[in-house]
């Protein structure tokens, strides 16, 4: 069956199949990250097969019989040929799929939504605010700016996770860490002694972080209150509220702006997001209920 | 504008009531299901109709805030009535649709999506609301980046008979909303139907070569001007017989500014969050789907159903919904109905056909609890200004 | 002259740098500088609280010990930010550990002199205080966040 090749919705509209119609993945291996998230890797299960995404999209997962849900895209969006997707244990789905053994097929819709302004981000200070499993989404902008890290000033990823137990993609955090050209601070909300890292919330790394706020593009993932704290610190430090991008979640039965349920004010999230501009959806994450 | 809209593309006819079934017969003919109003379990409703011995000829309703009781009208008009329950909805957007069925295999599944029915379906008996109802539907449905395959495949080819209404509802509002009474686009026949002590007939214009067609089947004449005349007075006169009122002057920024407001904790209280409003709302296109296997696990199915932003389970992401308080749901209903929906697709969504009001158990009016926030607003400022 | 030292260091840090300058003076005046080794304590729960630290360079951290679990830690501090404000409330007791987990080079103020001071110009005390008040709504506002456990499984 073919593989959906969509890289921009608005240049692929003539030509979408059904978009309702799953297509299947192969399951490559299933690697655990922490006590309660695990990554599955996918590989299209025909061989001309391969799915072309920008970094933030994300994909509808199929458990055959269970259900649908949608998880973002976390691997290397130049490896269209091989589909990550990190998700936590928290429903009848990633529990089914938890349990799903190499060689099993699942259904994938996608690639859906808006991606991260890479682009926007050439030769500005790249500031990378992730926090818990809120790096999944991002690890994809992290991975394409590397790979033309010439284009992009100085990039900053600061990461919060609860305890030191619950940090993702560690040793891949440790490489970066190693890395000149890449400035990785993590910290964790709680820790006992013995760890030598930082303990604190990932917004109190935002004041010293070596980044030039008038230039710079913030990219920012999380809890959406985390995301809140965030970008006031963000503000802050003077970065532009047009140039901070914020990735957010809401209920998704479609995944394409039909089934009404992802709403945020006058934004569905599915389709004019996950990725959206703070500064045109700072009046909505202030209402309560929205 | 008169009964002779934009989009009309043949002269205004005359059809005598005595003609009329065989502009049915016609459509029939040319293998059209028949969908239309038909007097089912004290309603009228839309369903398939064998020919015009089965519209609801002499019935009318009256409608208020919770009540909707059926009366015979003194007439034997055939569209003397407003509207029931059903939208047209049900049968372009359908509550039940099987998305697809997959069947396991050795490799892992094959999927295939079933084929959407193949008659074309005549709509019989428009109102001009509901005109305006598919049309905002099929810019929900239809024009987005991604197209809904199932409206797409049975919207495809409608043919609608449009009926100008003549006789307004309790609840209704469409002078307000500017979506009636009367039809200006997208119907392949417009009729006004005129029922004098001696006379029966309809003037009738054709919208589409294919609505002039039918018309060429069925036995007119050219309109008289004082049939026009009738026909023009009695849709004036139905603009005027409005039952409800909506200003919506800035109504927008006004949902927008009042966020908060101590009218949502009221109207939550009376709101017994039943879902009712958005299954008779002509234009409310929310879904869920649910993902089925039989008892073998072989064999599994994605059916999409109608879904309602009233229910808890709506806005749920892990930990809990986000709206998950009444106040909250009525909100965002009534919101996006007159306020984000403009942003989104550039119309309100909603087109005064009342029937939110009607079949409201709680007897919760759409245009009173709006204006209560608008009266508010209103006092406060002359308040401030004296 | 440590005290010129002092006076440069405390006018680099963002904590004192928009002070006035003869306040720095007067306030480098009930400074020292003080050296702390990985694992060693600046403070501990229970004691005096004689003094408060300016972090020059290294990492320390805000623990508690917990009965069957350890130490907890809190929060780390670190280059440039100010630790300890016990000295400033009666009855002037330590509510927690500091402990060094890197090689911490701080500068120790006295808090009775510094008191002393603050009693005697109220200006300077006002001065002192509003950048005391915004490390604790900084630390305050943190610890809420904390408390929410954000990243939590639902």
């Amino acid at each position: 069956m073919p593989i959906r090749d969509v890289i921009n919705r608005a240049e692929a509209e003539p030509v979408l199949p059904d978009p309702m119609l799953v297509q299947p993945w192969r399951v490559r291996r299933l690697v655990r990250e922490t006590a309660d998230t695990f990554t599955l890797e996918l590989q299209p299960q025909a061989s001309s097969g391969q799915m072309r995404f920008k970094p933030g999209q994300f994909n509808m997962l199929y458990v055959f019989g269970v259900g649908e849900i949608p998880i973002s895209i976390s691997g290397d969006p130049a490896q269209p040929r091989m589909l990550l997707h990190t998700t936590r244990e928290v429903g009848a789905v990633t529990r089914a799929m938890r349990q799903l053994r190499p060689g099993a097929v699942v259904g994938v819709r996608g690639p859906f939504g808006t991606a991260w302004p890479i682009e926007e981000c050439e030769g500005a200070d790249v500031v990378i605010v992730a926090g818990g499993i809120g790096l999944a989404p991002l690890r994809p902008a992290l991975y394409q700016i590397l790979a033309r890290r010439d284009l992009y000033g100085r990039v900053v990823l600061l990461y919060g996770a609860r305890t030191p137990a619950d940090i993702l993609y560690r040793r891949e955090l440790e490489r970066w860490r190693a890395r000149f050209d890449l400035e990785v601070y993590a910290t964790v909300d709680r820790a006992m002694s013995g760890w030598r890292g930082n303990v604190g919330v990932v917004t109190a790394l935002i004041p010293r972080a070596p980044f030039d706020p008038s230039s710079a593009v913030a990219l920012v993932c999380g809890p959406e209150v985390m995301m809140r704290f965030a970008v006031q610190e963000l503000l802050k430090r003077g970065v532009q509220p047009g140039a901070i991008y914020i990735s957010m979640e809401r209920n998704m039965k479609c995944g394409i702006g039909l089934c009404g349920h992802c709403q945020l004010g006058p934004a569905f999230v599915c389709k004019d997001g996950p990725v959206m501009r703070y500064d045109k959806l700072a009046d909505w994450l202030q209402k309560w209920e929205a | 504008m008169s009964v002779t809209g934009a989009n009309r593309v043949s002269a205004t006819v005359v059809i005598e009531r005595a003609a009329f079934p065989q502009l049915l017969d016609a459509l029939k003919t040319a293998r059209y299901k028949l969908l239309g109003p038909k007097l089912v379990n004290g309603a009228i409703v839309y369903e398939e109709l064998a020919g015009a011995g089965e519209l609801p000829a002499g019935w009318a309703e009256d409608q208020m805030p919770g009540v909707y009781k059926l009366k015979r009208r003194i007439d034997e008009a055939l569209f003397g009535y407003t509207v029931g329950p059903h939208s047209w909805k049900k049968f372009l957007h359908p509550a039940v649709a099987v998305l697809w069925q997959a069947t396991k295999n050795a490799k892992g599944f094959d999927l295939a999506a079933p084929p959407i029915r193949a008659q074309k379906l005549a709509l019989l008996g428009v109102r001009p609301c509901d005109l305006h109802a598919i049309s905002i539907l099929d810019t929900v449905l239809g024009r987005g980046p991604y197209k809904d395959p199932v409206w797409a495949a049975l919207r495809k080819g409608v043919f609608v008979l449009a009926v100008n209404c003549v006789e307004p509802g309790g609840t209704c509002f469409c002078a307000s909303m500017n979506t009636g009474p009367r039809a200006s686009f997208g119907f392949d026949i417009a009729l006004t139907e005129v029922v004098e002590a001696e006379r029966h007939f309809f003037v009738a214009t054709a919208g589409t070569e294919r609505g002039s067609a039918m018309l060429e089947k069925t036995p007119h004449r050219p309109a008289r001007p004082d049939e026009l005349d009738r026909a023009d007075q009695l849709l004036a006169n139905a603009a005027s017989k409005m039952g409800r009122k909506l200003d919506t002057t800035g109504l927008k920024e006004l949902l927008y500014r009042n966020h908060e407001h101590p009218r949502w904790d009221n109207v939550a209280g009376r709101c017994l969050s039943c879902a009712s409003c958005t299954m008779v709302c002509p234009t409310c296109f929310c879904t869920t789907v649910e993902d089925t296997t039989d008892v073998t696990g072989r064999h599994a199915a994605r059916v999409r159903k109608w879904d309602s932003c009233f229910t808890l389970a709506f806005s749920f992401i892990h930990g809990g919904p986000i709206r998950a308080s009444v106040r909250a749901r009525y909100r965002h209903w009534l919101t996006h109905k007159f306020a984000t929906w403009l942003d989104q697709f550039g119309t309100f969504g909603c087109v005064g056909c009342g029937r939110c009001i009607t079949w409201c158990p709680a007897g919760i009016d759409v245009t009173e609890e709006i204006g209560a926030i608008r009266h508010t607003e209103s006092a406060k400022s002359r308040k401030e200004a004296s | 002259m440590e005290i010129k030292q002092l006076e440069q260091l405390l006018a680099e840090s963002d904590f004192f740098k928009d002070l006035d300058p003869a306040y720095r003076q007067m306030l480098a005046g009930c400074g020292r500088n003080v050296v702390f080794r990985p694992g060693e304590y600046l403070f501990q729960e229970g004691e005096h609280a004689r003094e408060f630290y300016l972090i020059r360079k290294g990492k320390v951290a805000l623990q508690i010990k917990v009965p069957g679990r350890g130490p907890v830690i809190l929060q780390t501090v670190q280059d440039g930010d100010v630790v300890g404000w016990a000295w400033l409330v009666p009855p002037y007791k330590r509510q927690y550990d500091a402990c060094a987990i890197e090689l911490t080079r701080a500068v120790a103020f006295d808090g009775v002199c510094i008191r002393s001071k603050c009693e005697q110009d109220p200006k300077l005390g006002y001065e002192f205080f509003k950048r005391f008040a915004a490390v604790m709504a900084a630390r305050l506002s943190a610890m809420r966040l904390q408390l929410l456990d954000l990243y939590a499984n639902p």
